[in-house]
């Protein structure tokens, strides 16, 4: 026998006339292995199939499922039970617009701030389909990767102090994903360029530096050390013309990450 | 009912689906892609291990050719893929990883110098040459002569989807998420769009397009036991199996993968055997070299698969409480390999298995993982039956695959497919008139909707998911990885008598206003019932065993009769489909013979005329 879960989750559907904000209660038998998954899909298929929430990959690699787990944001998907209490509260995301129940819309939101970013290479370089691949380093290929392995989850998003109080704030990942072209060499914008996208209090001055998006990232993307990055080359930016040139190179070079 | 309209509408935006849409919008179409998730989230997302191409530039790889591509997929395909669509694959797939690469894709890159790899658990040293530094490096993969798979650590698919979604932003093109396609709308000749469900709001959704791409991924989830995502439910196969006229290719080809883990049934990469990992019984004895001398853990899945089945029937499995399973070992590749080149295995082990890798054995056991079957195409990626109607990636039959697919092939299919079916749509597109729309066929399409959402408010039977697991246990009991005649009729019977049950099909929440999940299964549950006895269906009628086809009663790889491909029809009203067939292949480069490994009996076809027989470089 395992234990009795219970689970207390919020229920809300605004486009139900009849549905009202309320926390609602479940019971379950727990089993060995059991995720938030597999807890939640029992629920809708034995005790309430009006239930909503978001699952797509079940395996921690889409980012679907990011919600609120006892007051933190994390991906329920790969959250066990057995790491919980025996009583479990569940919320949406904050900050995204909710579509019912746990379920938010993460893909307007992204889509958004991906344009607004211009989140992809600029490069003035056409594909000739010819020609051998450019060469890369495979250590900065590594590196490139290491940030591009954001899945999007909100989670950072949630959790920031900013983002609550600011709608407009791009949030870790948005200033994680830009610090990923940064270091591309495929990308040709300069650091100006970059200031202009987030050389503001809705990008990198806007973090107040509470930096719970670090702790909460699921894929442990080391978005503290990115944020710092980023901020360090705006601020020298902005200082272009009044700082003497050789301090401010001296300064841009000063604890960025190595190979 | 809001309406859209638009010159490509890509049903799905995963990898096939956003090449497409990527190619269209660079000739200045008006693209518009749907999506059950945001496209980020799409299945491309969990691919792990990589992408074959013929680049050669590994130690490993040398001398690699298009030419030796194709030879390992005609193989791995068991002679039943389309050569000539092989061939267009092995030849276009090197300048598609490039074209990645310059869009952005971090993949990993040669390093000049001595390395220690690792070959089915022993370690052995390569160099690899300086003139090759920072070119795209390739791992092994199973069923190949080379080391051909590019790569992005273990996140080649997530690498890959996010620099292609990124290019969509910066061409602008329009993403409905959250749209779950119902019904394709159509004239009897030609493909006009389809009706859609919004997943935010509820409400029906019409799209009118001069051309229609499904690309929605494989349907695994008729089966209990898969590796697939949830949203992996053959949605974009339903649409087109309804038509009637449009006919599914091979469904009965159903890929196992051999290392889906246990419980869970999350896959670990092919990649972590490429990589020199290997797989090890009850007594942590390595026992696919005794089965397979030559290739041992890296023959084709669906022999490695079999293996594994075989070993774990003679009593060699690991009992547990899920059932019994064998052990994949990777611990000698040692700490730094494993959280680097195979970062998601680790992370997948530790959260969801409580195993670490590094210094534990993984469960694992032969779990249904990609569909080779879908809507059959020719090789521009149009489909059989409907004008302006493609499709792409692992929701078509283009057929590369056959009947057993090999890792890396599929992943690599997706941009490769998605560059050469997006081109010819834009070819479709420019040799034809705007054209016009008539409110009729949308009227008629979305009423049949309406209709299907009213039953099931009016159904008293039983709830979709009671539904969906019945299938699905079916699907396990009775089509799995070995098959036979009784099974196989018990399975068909079984699953026409849920396909009635479905008729009274009810809803348990009632069919409250707004997303209403419960909905969205329901009106999918029937259309994976359908597709579930199109597998079965043709696997029963299909008297041999072909690649993943293994027909215990049928042992042999008969090519004097069955050198075919299975086209599976829906007429209205009927409870099993038409089955009609073709030939495997147009021409041959690659004669029918022994594909080196699997150890299975052939009875050879009549010689193959001279006219049939082409060299690779020729054109028929």
């Amino acid at each position: 026998m395992g234990r009795k879960l219970t689970f207390e989750i919020f229920r809300y559907t605004p486009l139900d006339p009849a549905s009202t904000p309320h926390m609602q209660q479940y019971t379950l038998e727990e089993h060995p292995s059991m995720t938030l998954f597999i807890a939640l899909n029992q629920i809708r298929e034995m005790h309430d199939a009006t239930l909503q929430f978001d699952f797509c990959c079940r395996a921690g690699i889409c980012g679907s499922c990011g919600m609120v787990i006892n007051g933190r944001p994390g991906l329920a998907c790969h959250t066990q039970t057995r790491d919980l209490q025996d009583h479990i509260t569940l919320h949406p995301l904050p900050v995204f617009k909710l579509l019912g129940d746990l379920s938010v819309d993460t893909g307007t939101w992204f889509r958004n701030v991906g344009t607004k970013i211009e989140s992809w290479i600029h490069t003035n370089k056409e594909f000739d389909p010819e020609a051998q691949e450019e060469r890369m380093d495979n250590a900065l290929a590594n590196r490139i990767f290491e940030l591009d392995r954001c899945v999007e989850c909100g989670c950072c998003v949630a959790a920031c102090g900013t983002a609550r109080m600011r709608e407009d704030f791009i949030g870790a990942t948005a200033i994680n994903r830009l610090a990923r072209f940064y270091i591309d060499p495929r990308d040709n914008r300069t650091p100006a360029d970059y200031y202009d996208l987030i050389g503001d209090d809705n990008g990198v001055f806007g973090c107040m530096g509470l930096l719970a998006c670090d702790n909460v990232c699921p894929k442990q993307i080391p978005l503290q050390d990115q944020l710092g990055i980023m901020r360090r080359m705006s601020t020298l930016e902005s200082v272009r013309g009044i700082l003497p040139e050789f301090l401010r190179k001296k300064l841009q070079g000063c604890g960025h990450i190595e190979a | 009912m809001q309406t859209f309209y638009c010159d490509v509408l890509c049903m799905g935006a995963g990898l096939a689906g956003e090449r497409v849409a990527v190619e269209a919008a660079q000739a200045g179409f008006k693209v518009i892609c749907l999506s059950i998730v945001p496209p980020r989230r799409s299945h491309s997302s969990a691919a792990q291990g990589g992408m074959q191409a013929a680049l050669g530039n590994s130690i490993m790889g040398e001398g690699d050719c298009p030419e030796i591509h194709f030879k390992d997929t005609v193989k791995g395909s068991d002679w039943g893929c389309d050569q000539e669509v092989a061939r267009l694959f092995a030849t276009t797939a090197p300048i598609a990883m490039r074209e990645m690469a310059w869009m952005g894709v971090p993949w990993n890159r040669v390093v000049a110098g001595e390395h220690t790899y690792y070959k089915g658990g022993k370690p052995f040293q390569a160099t690899e040459k300086a003139e090759n530094e920072g070119l795209i490096h390739s791992r092994a993969f199973g069923g190949t002569a080379k080391w051909r798979t590019c790569y992005t650590s273990d996140g080649t698919g997530h690498a890959v989807l996010f620099t292609l979604d990124n290019r969509m932003l910066q061409l602008g093109v329009e993403v409905h998420d959250r749209m779950q396609a119902e019904a394709l709308v159509h004239d009897g000749g030609h493909c006009l769009g389809c009706v859609a469900r919004n997943l935010r709001t509820g409400e029906l959704t019409g799209y009118f397009a001069r051309a229609t791409l499904i690309a929605t991924g494989g349907f695994g989830r008729i089966y209990r036991a898969t590796t697939n995502a949830v949203i992996c439910d053959g949605g974009g196969q339903i649409t087109a199996l309804d038509t009637g006229i449009v006919p599914l290719g091979n469904m009965e080809a159903v890929q196992f993968h051999p290392t889906g883990t246990v419980p869970t049934d999350i896959l670990v990469t092919e990649g972590c055997r490429g990589d020199g990992g290997t797989l090890l019984d009850v007594n942590e004895y390595r026992f696919m070299p005794d089965y397979e001398p030559e290739k041992a853990e890296l023959a084709s899945r669906d022999v490695v698969s079999r293996r594994m089945t075989e070993h774990m029937r003679k009593g060699f499995g690991v009992k547990s409480p899920y059932g019994e399973h064998l052990w994949l070992d990777i611990r000698h590749l040692g700490e730094q390999h494993i959280t680097t080149n195979l970062r998601e295995v680790y992370d997948i082990c530790t959260h969801f298995l409580g195993v670490d890798p590094i210094r534990q054995l993984i469960p694992v056991r032969p779990t249904q993982h990609y569909s080779m079957g879908g809507v059959r195409v020719n090789k521009d990626g149009h489909a059989y039956g409907l004008e302006g109607l493609f499709a792409a990636g692992e929701a078509a039959c283009w057929d590369m695959h056959g009947f057993n697919r090999l890792g890396g092939n599929s992943l690599a299919e997706t941009v490769v497919a998605g560059r050469i079916v997006g081109k010819k749509i834009v070819e479709f597109l420019q040799g034809k008139d705007a054209g016009s729309f008539t409110a009729r066929h949308m009227n008629a399409a979305a009423g049949a909707v309406r209709e299907r959402i009213d039953a099931l408010r009016r159904g008293t039977g039983e709830d979709c998911y009671a539904l969906r697991n019945a299938m699905q246990d079916v699907m396990m009991e009775y089509v799995g990885i070995f098959r036979n005649g009784k099974d196989l009729q018990t399975g068909v019977n079984k699953l026409q008598e849920i396909l009635e049950r479905c008729k009274n099909m009810s809803l348990k929440g009632g069919g409250r206003p707004g997303p209403d999940g419960e909905l969205a299964m329901a009106l999918r549950v029937p259309g994976m019932v359908r597709l579930a006895l199109c597998v079965a269906y043709g696997a029963l009628m299909r008297t041999e065993s072909r690649g993943a086809h293994a027909r215990e009663d049928y042992p042999e790889r008969n090519d004097k009769d069955w050198l075919t491909r299975t086209l599976a029809y829906w007429k209205e009203g009927d409870t099993l489909p038409t089955l009609k067939y073709e030939p495997a292949t147009p021409f041959f480069i690659l004669p029918p013979g022994d594909r080196g490994y699997g150890g299975g009996k052939i009875i050879p076809g009549e010689s193959i005329v001279e006219d049939k027989l082409l060299p690779f470089g020729q054109d028929a």
